[in-house]
């Protein structure tokens, strides 16, 4: 459902400011949305200043700064601080990306961090993804073949493997399918960017011999066809991936087999 | 359940209010826009076939309101949300041929997709105030 604006009890308010600068130097305002399951209040939004000369260059590097330094209860996901485990996508200036990769040196201005859109928030910068990774698991995202097993691997040629690129990078992070309209309002039926180049990658698999079954349970008006090309999943994807351009081969494909 | 009680409800997280505008997010809006618009144009368009069908009176009634100001501005929108509809369809015939998806590509195709429909319209409207 398409619903422009947001529940009341989601409505951010402004929130607390949690130090100012007493001594000169190099200080950076960060913009953060705190929500916290523990009081009834709605979301606010906390300024904080970090001291770029103590501070990593890049937004994980500030938020992990404000943890430290100024507020233990900033909560937020992370692992990997170098954009291969995808735990740390949240919006940054506008946009969903990776906190590791996104250098605060690209935004002008304060840093303004929310949760990834249009999610339910379980605290502060962690949204609930049970929905996405479920969606994920819908698509069936491993090999499937009818064939008897060969005595070693599965054989791929190097022509073959390439079909892959650009399709097995994905680290799941979900960036792509909250920067998603048709995903905002319809993402209870809507499959959605991620999990569609997913479902692309296993389509695309020489190995794999279920393409018939994987495109039938596609062939449906919101699961696949709520896309739109609006290609903000695109020019979301930290890993510079195109789920549009993967979404495209699924529709190439559901006509390509009719012929 | 007591626990959930105690809980607030799960807030949801901003959306429109936070994503920055981007050319190609914006040219899908007024894409569906324009769609929209030309059911309502092309009833205008069938209003005033029906109009010349039945006859010289009351053909004259509507070709004087849609020669008005107002109606001008009205056909003149009508126009344009054709042409504007007409190039955004052929960027999504494009992309159904699995072409056309780099960044640079899909942001020049936007770009032209803006600019194409106004010169469009201008041009249509020129002819049009030519032949008087």
């Amino acid at each position: 459902m398409v619903q422009l604006t947001l529940p009341n009890n989601s409505k951010p308010k402004q929130g607390k400011t949690w130090n100012t600068p007493t001594k000169g130097g190099n200080w950076r305002e960060f913009h953060i949305y705190r929500w916290s399951p523990d009081d009834q209040e709605n979301p606010h939004i906390d300024t904080y200043h970090v001291d770029m000369d103590d501070c990593g260059p890049m937004v994980l590097d500030g938020i992990i700064w404000i943890k430290n330094n100024i507020d233990p209860t900033l909560t937020f996901r992370r692992s990997c601080r170098e954009g291969i485990c995808g735990s740390c996508s949240m919006n940054i200036d506008g946009t969903n990306t990776l906190a590791c990769t996104k250098g605060l040196d690209e935004i002008k201005g304060p840093v303004k961090i929310y949760p990834l859109p249009h999610m339910a928030v379980v605290k502060d910068l962690v949204p609930d993804l049970s929905h996405f990774y479920a969606q994920h698991r819908s698509i069936e995202p491993w090999l499937k073949t009818t064939t008897p097993k060969p005595q070693k691997e599965w054989k791929q040629s190097v022509k073959d493997r390439a079909e892959l690129d650009g399709l097995y990078e994905c680290i799941l992070c979900a960036c792509c399918s909250t920067s998603c309209p048709s995903y905002w309002w319809n993402s209870d039926r809507y499959l959605g960017p991620a999990a569609l180049l997913q479902a692309y990658r296993w389509v695309a698999d020489s190995r794999d011999e279920a393409t018939g079954e994987r495109l039938d349970d596609l062939e449906d008006p919101f699961r696949l066809y709520r896309c739109h090309t609006i290609m903000n999943c695109a020019k979301a994807c930290p890993k510079g991936l195109s789920p549009a351009k993967a979404i495209a081969e699924l529709k190439k494909k559901m006509v390509e087999r009719k012929y | 359940m007591g626990e959930n009680k105690l809980r607030a409800a799960r807030p949801l997280s901003p959306h429109l209010q936070i994503y920055s505008p981007m050319l190609t997010m914006m040219m899908s809006i007024v894409h569906r826009l324009t769609g929209v618009g030309l059911y309502f144009g092309i009833l205008i368009f069938a209003w005033w076939l029906m109009a010349a069908a039945s006859g010289p009176e009351y053909f004259n009634f509507v070709n004087d309101l849609l020669g008005s100001t107002l109606g001008l501005i009205v056909l003149v929108l009508c126009t344009w949300a054709f042409f504007h509809h007409m190039c955004g369809g052929i960027r999504h015939f494009i992309w159904d041929f699995g072409k056309g998806f780099g960044l640079d590509t899909v942001e020049l195709m936007a770009k032209i997709g803006v600019v194409t429909p106004i010169i469009l319209t201008a041009l249509v409207w020129f002819f049009i105030c030519q032949a008087g």
